[in-house]
């Protein structure tokens, strides 16, 4: 078990809701969570579009409230804390977005959008944050020359670059990268992952890494939690979640890593979820009737291996 | 700012926006002091003379020359609307913006506000406020102020709400930039174009509001020249000397031409993706 | 000459297509040399990356491209018939029942003032008359089709109109759409895209009946190499507007040739085995203003030479049904 003083987060039973489309009362889109990340971690967080993984990153970098749970940053409580007080432990969390022109302000050219950071918090002599820009610009892959540019004058793949630089040019403890590489052309995604995990392995950084793309989660992660509808349903090291999945949902999104027909999928995937108990009831395979009962909590199946489950506890 | 007037020359309508607005501000600004006669000049042998060589204006009935006064009313015009609309975006931008970004309940309060002196038409409300503020220069100010502040609020809240969800903001706030940083270096920028637009246009008509209201004999007072004023003297005599009220008539309209096509203009190239098209 | 190849003539054969596009004074060039062929129930996979002209080679097919395009094509042959001759309304008649399209955003392809139920039941009841059936049973057909695609409890959508529903319900929508049209050739532009990996394992089910069952060809556009592995029975690789290499989908991915097709499968399977540098493509697309003389990849390619710089490539039959364009198998 990880040692308190190696937490870096500890989520712990978080609810975020938004007021509902309608407007018609609210919904979870964060319901009841809890998670460590130590540091130093590669952490993965899967599943569909809709499950609430972004909300639950964006909520832990306090973009969001939460509306119920606790939060801590290397052990200081930031549930609630204002946003100016929120200043100085935010440049310890920074974030890659997965839109990488919508990332950069666009009448401010990359060389002064990744000083920024570095005016903000390590205020220096013109000419030394200058060096420094091109230090890190020169650390994710791109010449001086690109400092001068304007991001629409640039590519997605040396955009996210420059999303990597200015995250790194205040040193953070952990980095969010949201669906990071998966508006990338496929031959610059290579460039992309390579470049954080280099990134991680020199720095330390913890990195959140949001993915759909199981094959890039299992690439890039030491340990995966799998979302479904706002719940964590699955979380454990990479290797035991892939080889021995064990919620019934893990394990039909990992069948549609295998190349034959999803014949057998079409049951998978009604719209709505269940309301109450165990939301993936209505889609799953062993579902029982106590299922609507009551709401399954993750439970251990292993050192680190937690599944949100009571029927596959054991093989 | 080269770079603005390269390419607003680029843009065509821009272009007749920027030859119409730069005669008429050279106009105004500097024509009165070229022209031989102050606006107060009385030639009482030349009364109500129609344009002529010397006079290509006419004069009016106290022999004035219109041309002069045109030339100087306009700029005290336009000085006056320009102050007024440049108060009401002074309030108007930070108040949508702090609207936007804070969210209820002072989003509510001041879009209630808002919604309140929009209810009424801009000149009723203008012609209301001096009624209560009392006539004369400051208060026409005051008055084109208020009815644009809500339309600059208004504004200002709609654009900031779309660009407070772009992730550059959200990565301002990760950076730990002051909120007074992330809405003025990080949103306002960004919704500058359309505000820009809106500022031509409200100029243009606080021009008008102008001219209503000393034309009412409420704003500017005579002997001060100003359009209003010069056409309220020319409905008088019109019968006599049709020229004045006329000819003070259509130079406001060429000066609001040019402004709204420079409104048009500029709201193409401000956008910097559209920028990038027209000069490459 | 397989066998099969001489049995059935291609149900659409294309011939050097391009298309460009008038921006101002210039035309800037989509694609070029465009040769594909396609056989009833087959499926043609097109691989690229954004800008590699996939999709743009899609849309100069159906003719759906904007107005300052300039397709040309040497040949444009759908089930014996020129295309490029046929008058707009002619074209029109044929896209509704013998051509279909699905997009990547679904929006702009539904009338927001009429149900989905209407969309279904207009689409089955052209598709019953065109195959002279009788006495169809509208919902349960709209049903069928909608379950088809992985909505549970499809009647429960019938009613609602486009905007009730979800990007990827839209998407799947409009999948089932075009899948009851039961067109000869269906042309999918990324159509997994937007939707999670179960469905989109689904939808692939889908057009793999869509052929087995129908016999209709099926041109599948993706960026995704893996997804067109497991769906596709030949693939052309598309780079900044040319195909560099097509052949059968298994030859292609057992004995890559081009040096991009190389680099995208090793990509992938690098991706499977954790550890390890993934293998990088170095490098970004060239721009549309930025086009080099001679092969269009070289500037990435590690194999590059003197003779890929000075001239474009010819295109190069490695065997009958597997081309590339490259120099090296010159």
């Amino acid at each position: 078990m990880a040692e308190q003083s190696q937490t870096l987060i500890e989520v712990s039973r978080l609810v975020v809701s938004f007021a509902q489309s309608g407007g018609s009362g609210m919904f979870h889109a964060v319901d009841d969570v809890s998670l460590k990340v130590a540091r130093g971690e590669v952490v993965g967080l899967v599943g569909e579009s809709g499950s609430g993984k972004t909300t639950l990153a964006k909520t832990i970098l306090r973009l969001y409230k939460p509306a119920a749970g606790t939060l801590q940053f290397e052990g200081c409580d930031i549930t609630r804390l204002g946003e100016k007080a929120l200043r100085p432990i935010r440049r310890q969390m920074q974030m890659v977005f997965q839109d990488p022109l919508s990332s950069f302000n666009p009448r401010v050219r990359i060389g002064d959008a990744v000083a920024l950071p570095l005016r903000l918090h390590k205020p220096g002599p013109a000419h030394q944050i200058q060096s420094k820009v091109q230090d890190l610009l020169s650390r994710v892959g791109l010449g001086p020359q690109f400092a001068a540019r304007y991001p629409h004058e640039m590519s997605g793949g040396q955009l996210q670059r420059v999303a990597v630089a200015r995250a790194l040019a205040v040193e953070p403890r952990l980095i969010v990268a949201d669906e990071a590489v998966s508006k990338l052309d496929v031959s610059v995604r290579a460039q992309i992952l390579n470049l954080l995990r280099d990134v991680q392995s020199a720095t330390g950084v913890a990195l959140l890494f949001i993915t759909h793309d199981l094959r890039v989660a299992r690439y890039l992660c030491d340990r995966i939690g799998v979302m479904f509808f706002g719940r964590l349903v699955e979380v454990g090291a990479t290797a035991d979640v892939f080889s021995n999945p064990r919620h019934p949902y893990t394990r039909a999104l990992l069948s549609t890593l295998d190349d034959d027909d999803g014949g057998g999928l079409a049951a998978l995937a009604p719209p709505a979820p269940a309301s109450s108990g165990c939301r993936y009831r209505s889609r799953c395979p062993i579902a029982r009737s106590d299922c609507a009962a009551h709401r399954p909590e993750l439970q251990a199946v292993g050192d680190t291996h937690t599944v949100a489950c009571p029927y596959v506890l054991s093989d | 700012m080269a770079v603005l007037l390269r390419t607003l020359w680029s843009n065509r309508t821009a272009r007749a926006g920027v030859i119409i607005v730069g005669l008429f501000l050279l106009a105004i600004s500097v024509g009165g002091a070229l022209m031989p006669y102050s606006a107060t000049d009385m030639d009482f042998l030349n009364l109500l003379t129609p344009p002529a060589w010397t006079h290509p204006f006419g004069t009016d009935s106290f022999g004035r020359d219109v041309l002069t006064r045109v030339l100087l009313g306009g700029r005290v015009s336009l000085a006056i609307s320009v102050t007024g609309v440049s108060l009401a975006a002074i309030i108007g931008i930070p108040a949508g913006l702090a609207a936007a970004w804070y969210g209820n309940p002072i989003d509510q309060l001041l879009m209630r506000c808002a919604d309140l002196l929009f209810a009424f038409p801009s000149f009723v409300l203008a012609l209301f406020l001096m009624v209560v503020l009392g006539f004369g220069v400051t208060n026409v100010i005051l008055a084109i102020a208020l009815v644009y502040v809500p339309i600059f609020a208004r504004l200002a809240r709609n654009l900031a709400l779309t660009v407070r969800e772009e992730a550059y903001v959200q990565a301002a706030r990760l950076m730990g930039q002051s909120t007074a940083r992330i809405l003025g270096r990080e949103i306002l920028p960004n919704i500058m174009a359309p505000i820009m637009v809106q500022a031509s246009i409200s100029i243009a008509f606080g021009v008008i509001i102008e001219a209503g209201l000393s034309f009412l004999g409420l704003g500017v007072q005579p002997p001060t020249p100003s359009l209003g004023v010069i056409m309220a003297d020319g409905r008088e005599y019109f019968n006599q000397g049709p020229w004045v009220l006329t000819l003070a008539g259509l130079f406001i309209s060429f000066g609001l031409l040019g402004l709204n096509l420079l409104g048009d203009g500029l709201r193409d190239l401000t956008d910097p993706k559209l920028r990038e098209k027209t000069t490459s | 000459m397989s066998a099969e190849a001489d049995l059935e003539p291609p149900l659409l054969e294309v011939k050097n297509l391009s298309a460009r596009f008038r921006m101002g004074k210039v035309d800037m060039l989509a694609i070029r040399r465009v040769d594909l062929e396609i056989r009833r129930r087959e499926v043609l996979g097109i691989i690229g990356e954004s800008g590699s002209g996939k999709s743009v080679t899609g849309l100069s097919i159906l003719r759906l491209l904007p107005e300052h395009a300039l397709v040309a094509a040497d040949q444009l042959r759908f089930d014996g018939q020129e295309l490029l001759p046929l008058s707009d309304e002619a074209f029109r008649e044929l896209r509704g029942t013998h051509l279909a399209m699905v997009f990547q955003d679904p929006v702009g392809a539904f009338n927001p003032a009429k149900s989905i139920g209407w969309h279904l039941d207009r689409i089955i009841a052209r598709a019953a008359t065109r195959a002279n059936r009788q006495g169809v049973d509208l919902t349960q057909d709209a049903n069928r089709w909608l379950s088809d695609v992985g909505i549970a409890q499809p009647e429960r959508i019938l009613p609602l109109y486009p905007h009730q529903l979800s990007g990827g319900m839209l998407q799947r929508t409009l999948i089932a759409l075009s899948a009851a049209l039961q067109p000869d050739l269906l042309i999918a532009d990324e159509p997994t895209t937007n939707l999670d990996n179960i469905v989109e394992r689904q939808i692939i089910g889908l057009f793999r009946r869509l052929k087995d069952k129908l016999g209709s060809a099926i041109i599948f556009i993706t960026h995704d190499i893996s997804l067109a592995a497991g769906l596709c029975d030949r693939i052309a690789v598309m780079y900044a507007g040319e195909i560099v290499e097509t052949g059968p989908a298994e030859t292609l991915f057992r004995n890559p040739t081009h040096p991009y097709t190389i680099g995208l499968i090793e990509t992938s399977r690098q991706l499977d085995e954790r550890g390890g540098r993934l293998k990088e493509i170095p490098g970004e697309l060239p721009s549309g203003s930025h086009r080099p003389r001679g092969c269009l990849f070289a500037p990435r390619c590690g194999f590059a030479a003197e003779a890929c710089r000075a001239a474009p490539p010819a295109n190069i039959a490695l065997s009958p049904n597997h081309s590339v364009r490259c120099v090296r198998y010159g």
